[in-house]
């Protein structure tokens, strides 16, 4: 049993999104951390003091440790935007703001 | 956008069980609501559901209460259809601010205005003008920390809960779930339901000892059952269950790879030599609940002084007129105790906003399971603790503060050498509480390493906001119905 | 902030030093403060001349082993900047006024101003740039000072009565948690001055003025001086009570850009105000369109000691022999303490001051003038 399956899920066609210009698959709905985890990556950013890498802990919006790219955008919270077809995700270092 | 009948109108914040059965309620008295959430679908963290595009037929598995959910949904689709209640998804409320002008108790002077960010990247200012709000926040899991707590793969056990509600995702192949509280039971069971092996739940109080209160919880044997039925299910999946036992550590370099468990002695200490250590790729750890209060702060609302809850009377009002608080911003209690919250404070707000006395009596069936939930989850507090002395655990090197990278060594210097002797000072020292999360992740434990009370954090934005939408936010505020190019300022249906 | 200093060279000068706060470390307009060392701002007179003093201070402290690190203290200079020609002209004059008292003060002409900023607004008519502008945090500098003086340090102690001999010279405090007998007390209470002058049975006009401060983001070091518009020096000395903004905009070590200034007499009230944030993120922006998509994370807010010549009071009261005064530093008490804390020691040992004190006189306001004050207050 996996989750799709437990909640009997018929999903949309899948598309595709990149990591770091790396293709992968996303299922519609689905939020950029739920993608990076169903591809079984769990961290996607550095922290600014101790460059260690973060990725889900509180899931819903509150702890911002999974903060990432997305299509140039920096600190977006992957466990709440949604993904679209042909979005480019990118890990993010330190700030996330470049100079 | 805006028709003005002269009906009243009430904001609700929150589209969880608190702020649906508010919705509901005072939508039932003839007032019109707009329900103003952060998510995509209503639901809250409770009623989370699976994004619409994963077509999941069988929603249900993952939940609890499912008829109580078809009944909130239904109401609202019902009031949503006579254009009584409007819903307004992924709109991330930053602040409700309250007019000066305009007398308190006259209608249709929308008092209240909700600002928001709309959309994913919340960047597009909305604001609600409204004659009351509710604040049905709800609230966020604490976490305590140890060593190697930041490392990927170490996750909230309601976050791990909302990733398997909301994408229908799971971070590994192997979970430990550890911490202490109810939640545990139905993340335990939800991940091994969905194929992840739960290779133990770590409990660190002994629910035992709820038998030993069993007195005082009978009026809910509802709740018992419940209880009893996770027990069923985690034996039925092969869960070993270890209570009184904590994790230590969780090791790893770059990803967790394995924890280390121990048991507790009867004080809450770590009885030595009894470490065991664990593989896994995930664990799933949580300390309680904790209420997002911000909202209601910065409105002025009284709040108690350890953050813990806002103040509300019988109805639910809050010490500012014209606003009402529901669900786990006045008292961290779980679903059911919300819902009833609600109702009171839909059917309260619903009669006052039409002028007219509210009457206690038709809302008896909820008063009477508010005071016996909250009884009953007062016996649950006093079991489900933390251990005692948990703060043993955290060595120096260990980072308290996720966001600021402040290591509980750099929290006892600052109360040892510099002079600090409350959470605000050691904030200023060492910055623990000032990042991203606005301390929302380490304020207990920096109040537990640092020795001193926990306090009410200010924080008027609910959420951060661009500096541009900050810049003319309340511009449309006394133009009602003009909004601004680029801005929806909007009054409710 | 002001107190610590004190301690700092009064423990140097050789004296035995008990620094008391009813609260934490910098629990009061310290915490609040965004820890300016500023002489720009300041018109050529005796609070310059203190900002100067202060200044060579903090650059010694700076250069003690580790101090300088540990109070993140940075010498990191401020760029004024004006948008209309008039504004400049006004600019460049006051500029050429301090530069006759000793500051450094160099004319930047407009397509000058992106080397020293490059993501400020386009269009200004430019600015001056004053080196000798530097910044430290505030909270680390008052503990770090307190620290480095070795004096004893009494948090959470509430002083209820200056004791006073039958002729009416101080000696010792009364506190909720026993007496402390000295011959000397420092009033360092900043925007409370006033409450502790009257425990000792004088009047000290300290009132507050409310500032805000809204925090941003972490970033990359993208706003490299303190910057700030031409009209915050108009802000500064007027005497109105209504609210005033004109931005101030600086990073930090730490990351986060930091945006004032508000200035409103509304007494010791709290509560967030929207509209005064919302004027900060609106002049801040105008100065900086990048910050536009810049997330604000928080605001605070903090009571500036307020006297009503902007001047603080500082030296010993003729009034209460042994009582002497080091507070109403308005908004700049963190860069003024250093010099603060060097004359109230020179007093305290009864050496000549390096500044003349007569413009501190805390008995200044005493008559009419403190008469006319009080009707004023809002």
């Amino acid at each position: 049993m996996n989750p799709l399956e437990l909640a009997d899920a018929a999903p949309g066609p899948a598309f595709a999104v990149t990591l770091d210009g790396r293709e992968l698959a996303a299922l519609p709905g689905q939020t950029v951390g739920a993608a990076l985890w169903a591809a079984g990556v769990t961290s996607w950013r550095t922290t600014r003091g101790e460059s260690r890498p973060r990725g889900i802990f509180c899931g819903i919006g509150v702890c911002f440790d999974c903060l990432v790219t997305v299509n140039d955008r920096p600190n977006q919270r992957a466990c709440l935007v949604p993904l679209r077809p042909g979005d480019a995700i990118r890990t993010q270092e330190g700030t996330g703001h470049e100079l | 956008m805006s028709s003005d009948d002269g009906r009243p109108r009430l904001a609700v914040v929150g589209a969880g069980p608190a702020g649906l059965a508010a919705a509901l309620a005072a939508a039932g008295q003839g007032v019109r609501v707009m329900v103003i959430d952060s998510a995509e679908a209503p639901g809250g963290q409770f009623y989370r559901q699976p994004a619409a595009g994963l077509g999941a037929r069988r929603p249900q598995a993952l939940h609890h209460q499912w008829r109580t959910w078809r009944r909130l949904r239904e109401g609202l689709d019902r009031h949503i259809a006579a254009g009584l209640v409007t819903h307004r998804p992924d709109h991330h409320v930053w602040c409700v601010e309250q007019r000066p002008e305009g007398p308190l108790s006259s209608l249709g002077s929308r008092r209240f205005t909700v600002h928001a960010l709309r959309g994913p990247a919340q960047e597009d200012p909305v604001e609600v003008r409204a004659d009351a709000v509710l604040l049905a926040t709800g609230g966020y899991e604490k976490v305590l920390p140890f060593p190697g707590w930041t490392l990927p793969g170490v996750v909230t056990a309601g976050g791990a809960q909302a990733m398997l509600k909301g994408g229908l995702v799971v971070s590994g192949r192997t979970a430990v779930v550890a911490g202490t509280g109810p939640l545990l039971l139905p993340v335990a069971t939800g991940l091994a339901a969905a194929g992840v092996t739960v290779a133990a739940l770590v409990e660190s109080a002994d629910p035992k000892a709820l038998v030993r209160r069993a007195g005082a919880l009978a009026g809910r044997a509802d709740k018992l059952a419940e209880g009893a039925g996770y027990a069923v299910e985690l034996l039925r999946r092969r869960v070993r269950t270890l209570v009184r036992h904590t994790v230590v550590e969780a090791h790893g370099t770059d990803r967790l790879e394995a924890v280390t468990v121990a048991e507790l002695d009867a004080g809450g200490r770590v009885r030595p030599g009894s470490e065991r250590r664990i593989r896994c790729d995930t664990l799933a750890v949580g300390h309680g609940m904790l209420p997002h209060t911000d909202l209601a702060e910065a409105l002025g609302c009284r709040v108690e002084p350890d953050g813990t809850r806002v103040w509300v009377d019988d109805e639910q009002r809050t010490d500012v007129p014209g606003a009402w608080a529901a669900g786990e911003i006045t008292g961290i209690g779980g679903a059911a105790l919300s819902l009833a919250e609600g109702h009171i404070a839909g059917r309260s707000a619903g009669a006052r906003l039409q002028g007219r006395e509210p009457v206690p009596d038709e809302w008896a069936a909820a008063a009477k399971s508010r005071g016996e939930l909250r009884e009953f989850l007062g016996v649950l507090d006093t079991v489900y603790v933390p251990p005692a002395h948990w703060v043993d655990q955290v060595t120096d090197d260990t980072v308290v503060c996720r966001c600021e990278e402040v290591t509980a060594g750099a929290v006892r210097v600052a109360v040892a050498e510099l002079g600090a002797g409350d959470v605000r000072t050691v904030k200023l020292l060492t910055r623990a509480g000032m990042g991203w999360c606005q301390g929302r992740m380490c304020g207990p434990a920096v109040a537990g390493i640092a020795g001193c009370a926990e306090a009410v954090s200010r924080r008027p934005f609910a959420r951060p906001v661009p500096l541009g939408v900050l810049a003319r936010a309340g511009e449309t505020a006394g133009k009602p119905g003009k909004p601004r190019e680029n801005e929806d300022a909007d009054d409710i249906p | 902030m002001v107190g610590a200093a004190c301690a700092l060279y009064a423990a140097r000068a050789g004296l035995s030093v008990v620094v008391m706060d009813r609260g934490p470390v910098a629990g009061g307009t310290t915490g609040a403060g965004e820890g300016n060392l500023l002489v720009s701002d300041k018109e050529p007179g005796p609070e310059l001349e203190l900002a100067l003093l202060s200044n060579h201070l903090w650059v010694d402290l700076a250069a003690e082993p580790g101090l300088g690190a540990a109070i993140e203290y940075e010498p990191k200079g401020g760029v004024v900047v004006a948008s209309a020609p008039e504004g400049l002209a006004a600019l460049e004059r006051f500029a050429a006024e301090q530069r006759t008292a000793g500051v450094e003060a160099v004319a930047v002409a407009a397509h000058q101003l992106p080397d020293l900023e490059p993501y400020l607004t386009p269009g200004l008519a430019g600015g001056v740039h004053y080196p000798q502008d530097a910044q430290v945090m505030p909270t680390l500098a008052a503990a770090h000072l307190v620290r480095a003086s070795g004096a004893r340090l009494l948090t959470g102690r509430t002083v209820s009565e200056v004791l006073r001999t039958p002729d009416g010279a101080v000696r010792g405090v009364r506190t909720d948690r026993g007496d402390i007998h000295t011959p000397a007390v420092v009033n360092a209470a900043g925007t409370w001055g006033g409450e502790l002058a009257a425990l000792a049975g004088v009047t000290l006009p300290v009132l507050p003025r409310r500032g805000f401060v809204l925090v941003t983001e972490p970033l990359p070091p993208l706003v490299r001086h303190k910057v700030y518009a031409a009209d915050y020096v108009a802000d500064v000395a007027s005497d109105s009570a209504a609210l005033q903004t004109s931005p101030v905009v600086e990073g930090t070590a730490a990351g986060p850009v930091l945006i004032g200034a508000s200035r409103e007499r509304v007494g010791f009230d709290r509560s967030f105000s929207l509209p005064v944030v919302r004027a900060l993120a609106a002049g801040a922006t105008r100065l900086f369109p990048f910050l536009e998509r810049v997330r604000a994370m928080r605001t605070y807010v903090g009571f500036r000691p307020y006297m009503p010549d902007h001047l603080p009071a500082i030296g010993p009261d003729p009034r209460v022999p042994g009582l002497f005064h080091a507070c109403g530093h308005e908004g700049a008490g963190i860069g003024l303490a250093t010099g603060t804390g060097q004359l109230i020691a020179q007093v305290l040992g009864g050496r000549t001051p390096d500044l003349d004190l007569a413009p501190f006189r805390p008995d200044r306001f005493d008559g009419a003038g403190a008469n006319e004050f009080s009707r004023e207050t809002p």
